[in-house]
């Protein structure tokens, strides 16, 4: 759980900036995520937190400033001391390394449960049908779906559907994992079983970044807790510090809310 | 309490006459009315049609099988097929550039569409087969330079592929905005996660967008195809041997006018009941995902699926 000292970190981010149109989302963010860290970014609505996060893996492009993921800086390339934008074939190899999990659980609604979990495996980085099948099944098991690996999305509840995502997602063996508010748009009876299948996941050294609402996830199983607001970060720490302890007025008026 | 309950129940009687589950239907005279008088209408009709020789049915039966009527039936199928097919395939690839980022592409689609949505297909068709008086000589070569290879335009432009030119691509126009639709229908969401798991573009588009956009796309082109079917008629005008064709020659000779029309919309309505019929089943197998039963599907069905 506790990351390596010395280690390099997975996730730099430097003085990242992003826009849309002239509103200005991210004024500056800097960010150093080490291996098997689990980062949780708490924030109100609109501080560019979830922004942020899709900036990681280039869903979003950013403006100024880079964001490097396992010594491969996102989207360009340096050639001849010259920065240079990357292909769109390029980009979604980069991808390929990062696992997402979206607020609306996105997944293929044309596709089995199963045939969700392998798509990439067997698509993107080709593996064996035979063998991706093998490892979605255990996946499966991982978040208690094994008797649903036949159901399509729709005959799931959200709390089911968002534990597929998360199955699906580990199925490229991603090294950073991302999350976008995974529990957001779910029923609250249906948050918890969401919220400890990502505990299991931190536990077993996956390094995360969260985006989420859940503080009591945040102050259980992350190592660090960035507190965003205006597009910057405004508190990170330990969760018992930020939010035992917060000492930004801001934190401390979002924090109130919850208490 | 008890006697709100009373007063509740007073009006229509005792419970046990309330359930809904022994309720009947009443007789309603206006639906009755209605049914005689379309009943009346259809027999009336059916006897006119049974009764007046003018129809000629026993012509319409002799001519039915008749190997020229066969023969254009063939080479109307013969053009929905293969202009229908030659349509969908430009018609994505029009959409797909209507829909990209580049501005030459989108506007070179737009311009396609604008075209050939624009203009009747009877004039396009005569226009194809005219084109010799165009351009005399076909040719590949290399712009403003060498030519490589020539032709004599009358021998390629034959009625068949002045046809089928004209059919296609005149398709392709409609089916470009009926696949555009259909791309736009799918959620937003589906191309960023198959973006985020890192799936190439065209692979995106294949195998998530695609295949959720067809419960939009097919049932118009269900109707573009039983058009084509009918579109196909129009060939008869640059000599083309179709199944309209077909009745005009047998009736320039006999003069059996009206049998022989009621050959061809004979079979015309029969082949645009057995494309009803398809349609319905491809429908059907695109809105699979939506069945809510079928939850406790087996385990194995589904790794079986997953294997072919």
């Amino acid at each position: 759980m506790n990351p390596a000292i010395d280690a390099t970190p997975l996730v730099q981010a430097r003085n990242v900036h992003k826009s849309f149109e002239h509103l200005e989302v991210l004024k500056g963010i800097d960010l150093d995520v080490m291996p098997g860290e689990v980062v949780v970014i708490l924030g109100p609505s609109g501080s560019g937190k979830s922004t942020f996060l899709r900036c990681i893996n280039h869903l979003e492009a950013i403006q100024k400033g880079y964001i490097e993921v396992d010594g491969e800086q996102i989207g360009y390339r340096l050639k001849k001391d010259r920065l240079e934008k990357l292909s769109d074939n390029r980009i979604a190899k980069q991808r390929r390394k990062i696992g997402m999990v979206f607020q609306q659980f996105n997944l293929y609604p044309h596709m089995t449960v199963l045939q969700n979990i392998i798509e990439a495996p067997v698509g993107v980085h080709g593996h064996s049908r035979r063998q991706a099948v093998e490892s979605a099944m255990q996946l499966l098991e991982r978040v208690s779906l094994s008797e649903k690996a036949g159901s399509y999305p729709r005959q799931l509840s959200g709390g089911q559907q968002q534990r597929v995502a998360i199955a699906r997602a580990l199925a490229i063996q991603p090294k950073l994992m991302l999350f976008d508010e995974p529990t957001s748009a779910l029923d609250p009876e249906l948050v918890g079983e969401v919220l400890a299948t990502m505990k299991d996941l931190a536990k077993q050294g996956l390094t995360m970044i969260v985006v989420t609402h859940e503080i009591s996830f945040a102050r259980e199983a992350a190592d660090r807790v960035i507190f965003m607001d205006g597009g910057v970060i405004v508190e990170q720490g330990k969760p018992e510090d930020v939010i035992g302890n917060p000492q930004h007025p801001r934190t401390q008026a979002f924090l109130s809310r919850f208490l | 309490m008890s006697r709100d309950r009373t007063t509740l129940a007073a009006p229509s009687g005792a419970a046990q006459f309330r359930d809904v589950a022994t309720a009947h239907q009443p007789f309603r005279t206006g639906r009755l009315i209605l049914w005689v008088v379309i009943a009346i209408v259809a027999i009336d009709f059916g006897w006119i049609v049974a009764n007046n020789e003018n129809f000629g049915w026993p012509v319409v039966a002799q001519y039915f099988f008749d190997p020229t009527v066969i023969q254009g039936l063939y080479v109307s199928l013969g053009l929905t097929v293969v202009g229908m097919i030659l349509g969908v395939i430009i018609g994505l690839i029009i959409a797909i550039m209507r829909m990209s980022g580049d501005r030459l592409a989108s506007g070179f689609a737009s311009l396609f569409i604008w075209f050939f949505r624009g203009t009747p297909l009877l004039v396009q068709l005569i226009f194809w087969y005219n084109m010799s008086t165009l351009f005399p000589q076909l040719s590949i070569s290399i712009p403003f330079g060498p030519t490589l290879a020539s032709w004599d335009t009358n021998s390629v432009i034959t009625p068949m592929t002045a046809a089928i030119v004209g059919l296609a691509l005149n398709e392709a126009a409609y089916m470009a905005e009926i696949i555009r639709g259909g791309l736009l229908s799918v959620d937003r969401g589906q191309a960023e996660t198959a973006e985020a798991f890192g799936m190439t573009k065209a692979r995106a588009l294949w195998r998530i967008i695609i295949p959720q956009a067809m419960r939009s796309i097919v049932p118009p082109t269900g109707n573009q195809l039983i058009s084509m079917i009918k579109a196909t008629s129009l060939v008869s005008v640059i000599a083309m041997a179709d199944l309209l064709y077909s009745v005009q020659s047998i009736y320039n000779r006999t003069f059996e006018i009206i049998p022989m029309l009621l050959v061809a919309v004979l079979w015309y309505l029969l082949i645009t009941s057995i494309l009803n019929l398809g349609q319905s089943y491809i429908e059907a197998y695109y809105g699979r995902s939506d069945r809510r039963s079928g939850g406790n599907t087996k385990v194995e069905a589904a790794t079986a699926e997953a294997n072919h």
